[in-house]
């Protein structure tokens, strides 16, 4: 009985004994529960950030904007300029000799074709951002003949709609003239260009443009110049040689029509302008050489329209243009310089035009038809030249131009050209042309 | 001076009023930017979903347009340089130039694929960036509607506090939409397909397609037939062919009826197909025409 007593009051302590610690460490316990749950509750707030993250960074998916070198986008070739090396050549077949001038032309330039093969118009050109103002552009034009000559030189700026350009540069008159020839549609310039640009107007001067801030297209544009460019003789002394005033204006028509149009003056002051191997009424065999001084003004109209199914026009699409140049003469002519030499006043107004259609049937290929005339006008000439020079040739040169051309890629194009040429009286020409264009380096944005 | 003054003040007010001018190269940004901008921005777009936007006349419309432009938004790696450039140029607006604030490139803001390890013109119109199609994965309109908000904010403070809740409505609605895209597109994946031009690296890179062959043989040049004939005894199981709305239909028809397999047009943009009107509509119509596709 003691013994069980005893044990019971040993059961009895030990179990109150037990009971007391439980109870002593029950703060304890709680605490450390609690800072499990906390514990927990943190890692899984930090888990669930996790996944989060992990789940917005598998939606983007994308390493962050910094990993791109910022240069690239933002120039036009991370410091190195642009270069762009275009190669062209021809082969000519012509029947009648390409030195004689389209008629009632002679005093003006004439570049003419060449026959056989040749290197035709190769030019190399270096285009770069100068700084966050400036930018600048040089082509240089290999001859086929050998030899290097600065085609274009210039810089230009622009702000709030103004744009500026100086240094040497094609004129922005008419449609064609500011464009490359790698550019032409035809392996030739129109016979209007030909005869009173010399294919091109290139002027070293001033270029100011601008264009208004509205949503029609409306550019205006003046330049000053020093009158390099034929019909201008180059000169040396101070002053302007040369000025060109033009306007243009264009827009859509829906998504599949747009439309270009433009007018232009330009004038300037020819000084002993010599031409040589001009026929005169006496016949004198293998011309004579004329001197031609006095002012030159000319007014011109441009226009181009251009659709295509969509508006996308890598497929197919249509493009026609027209340009029409009136130029008025007029001044003192010295008649024969090298034996009579007589000087009288002379004045002239002759006008061309030229229409165009170039129609891209299906990718890479296009076929194209051109029109040109021109119209030498009827000279009055003073009282002492009256028996010498030519002043009414009664003919009117026509010339139409057939192509075809097939371009591989953007940056290559094969051509063929057919030309019915009716410019100099009484020698009708077949010519035959095939061409090639290649550019290689930079790819060239193209203008309108 | 005072003159000067209200002049300056008249500038300020007139520019914290007047609605953002946005010139966006493609109906994609233009979308993304209705969404992130709303009538805080005036919006002109360049080209459509049927223009291929490699190739784009510099029209005079497109230079007036860029004139008054404060803000430029377009894809950039390399895709719009045959006219982009001649664009910024002609307008004469200095505020639009690369570099500039006014200059929004997205594709700077997404993980580029196809970078080109060498680059040769012998192997077609590379672009030295990477593929600029970025537009087919729904994906990238996170990072670029990201930059694009912060962009939008440099340009007009004023409206900060929209924009950035613009900013959050869409990353929500975008989020959810991807997951409903990818729950909807999930037996896509693994599904061979033929590209009619290498503009899809994106869209199979986020759904899973198998490219197994191209139908122009090298980018940016229309398929001969013979390249074409080539690709039609190498195609083993694919499914379907695939072509932007843009592109010549002819190269892909040609394919599908010999191989037996469906040509799937796919929208590309906002505007390729009567039902992506919008961005959402986008993805809803690609995801849909693919399925489809696989009939």
């Amino acid at each position: 009985m003691f013994k069980k007593t005893y044990l019971s009051a040993a059961l009895t302590v030990l179990l109150s004994h037990s009971f007391a610690a439980s109870a002593a460490n029950d703060p304890d316990l709680q605490a450390i529960r609690e800072q499990i749950q906390q514990l927990k509750q943190s890692y899984e707030q930090r888990i669930t950030q996790l996944e989060q993250r992990l789940a917005q960074a598998e939606a983007d998916s994308r390493v962050p904007v910094q990993a791109q070198p910022a240069a690239q986008a933002a120039s036009e070739s991370a410091f190195n300029p642009a270069i762009l090396l275009v190669l062209g050549g021809t082969y000519g077949q012509l029947q009648q000799n390409p030195d004689v001038p389209a008629t009632g032309f002679a005093m003006s330039a004439h570049p003419g074709h060449s026959q056989g093969f040749n290197l035709g118009e190769s030019e190399l050109s270096i285009a770069a951002n100068i700084d966050p103002d400036y930018r600048g552009v040089a082509t240089l034009a290999l001859a086929s003949t050998g030899g290097v000559s600065v085609e274009n030189a210039f810089v230009q700026t622009s702000a709030n709609g103004l744009k500026l350009k100086f240094g040497r540069y094609f004129s922005g008159l008419g449609y064609l003239n500011e464009q490359h020839a790698h550019i032409w549609d035809f392996v030739d310039q129109p016979l209007v260009y030909a005869s009173l640009w010399n294919n091109q107007l290139g002027e070293d001067g001033v270029q100011i443009k601008w264009l208004a801030p509205t949503d029609t297209f409306i550019e205006v544009g003046a330049e000053l110049g020093r009158g390099r460019g034929f019909p201008g003789t180059d000169r040396v002394k101070n002053g302007i040689g040369s000025g060109v005033l033009f306007a243009h204006i264009g827009d859509d028509l829906g998504v599949e029509h747009s439309w270009r149009a433009g007018v232009s003056l330009h004038q300037t002051r020819r000084v002993d302008a010599i031409s040589t191997a001009i026929a005169d009424l006496p016949g004198t065999l293998g011309g004579v050489s004329n001197s031609f001084s006095g002012d030159s003004r000319t007014a011109g109209m441009d226009f181009v329209w251009k659709y295509s199914p969509d508006g996308n026009s890598r497929n197919s699409y249509v493009k026609v243009q027209g340009e029409y140049f009136r130029r008025r003469e007029s001044g003192l002519l010295t008649y024969d310089t090298a034996v009579a030499s007589i000087t009288d006043s002379y004045s002239v107004t002759q006008s061309g035009w030229y229409l165009q259609g170039v129609y891209q049937f299906m990718p890479h290929w296009r076929s194209g038809l051109r029109y040109d005339r021109l119209d030498p006008g009827i000279a009055s000439v003073g009282a002492l030249n009256a028996g010498n020079i030519i002043s009414n040739y009664g003919f009117q040169p026509t010339r139409t131009s057939l192509m075809l051309d097939y371009s591989p890629s953007e940056f290559s194009r094969l051509r063929l050209q057919m030309a019915r040429d009716h410019s100099r009286q009484g020698l009708p020409d077949h010519q035959f042309f095939v061409q090639y264009i290649m550019s290689l380096g930079a790819h060239g944005a193209h203008s309108y | 001076m005072n003159k000067f003054l209200f002049l300056t003040l008249l500038f300020f007010s007139t520019a914290s009023h007047a609605a953002l001018n946005v010139f966006a190269c493609e109906p994609e940004w233009a979308a993304l930017t209705r969404l992130l901008a709303g009538d805080k921005a005036s919006l002109y777009t360049a080209t459509s979903a049927l223009q291929d936007p490699h190739r784009v006349e510099a029209r005079p419309s497109l230079i007036a347009r860029a004139r008054r432009a404060d803000l430029l938004i377009c894809t950039g790696a390399g895709l719009e340089t045959a006219w982009l450039p001649v664009i910024v140029r002609e307008s004469g607006n200095a505020a639009i130039r690369p570099g500039s604030n006014g200059y929004f490139e997205a594709a700077r803001y997404v993980q580029m694929l196809e970078i080109p390890t060498r680059l040769d013109r012998s192997d077609g119109d590379v672009h030295a960036a990477g593929n600029p199609h970025i537009q087919t994965d729904a994906r990238n309109f996170l990072p670029v509607a990201d930059a694009l908000s912060q962009r939008l904010i440099l340009l007009d403070p004023a409206n900060t506090g929209y924009y950035r809740q613009q900013l959050a409505t869409f990353n929500q609605q975008w989020r959810d939409a991807i997951a409903k895209w990818e729950k909807q597109a999930a037996p896509l994946k693994g599904i061979s397909i033929v590209a009619q031009h290498r503009g899809f690296p994106y869209l199979n890179n986020w759904l899973g397609l198998k490219q197994v062959a191209e139908l122009e043989a090298r980018p940016g040049m229309e398929p001969s037939a013979a390249h074409l004939s080539r690709v039609l005894n190498e195609l083993q199981q694919a499914k379907m062919v695939l072509r932007a709305a843009y592109q010549d239909e002819r190269p892909s028809a040609w394919i599908a009826e010999r191989a037996r397999i469906n040509v799937v047009v796919l929208p590309y943009t906002v505007g390729g197909t009567v039902q992506a009107i919008d961005l959402f509509r986008l993805f809803d119509d690609t995801i849909a025409r693919l399925l489809a596709g696989m009939k």
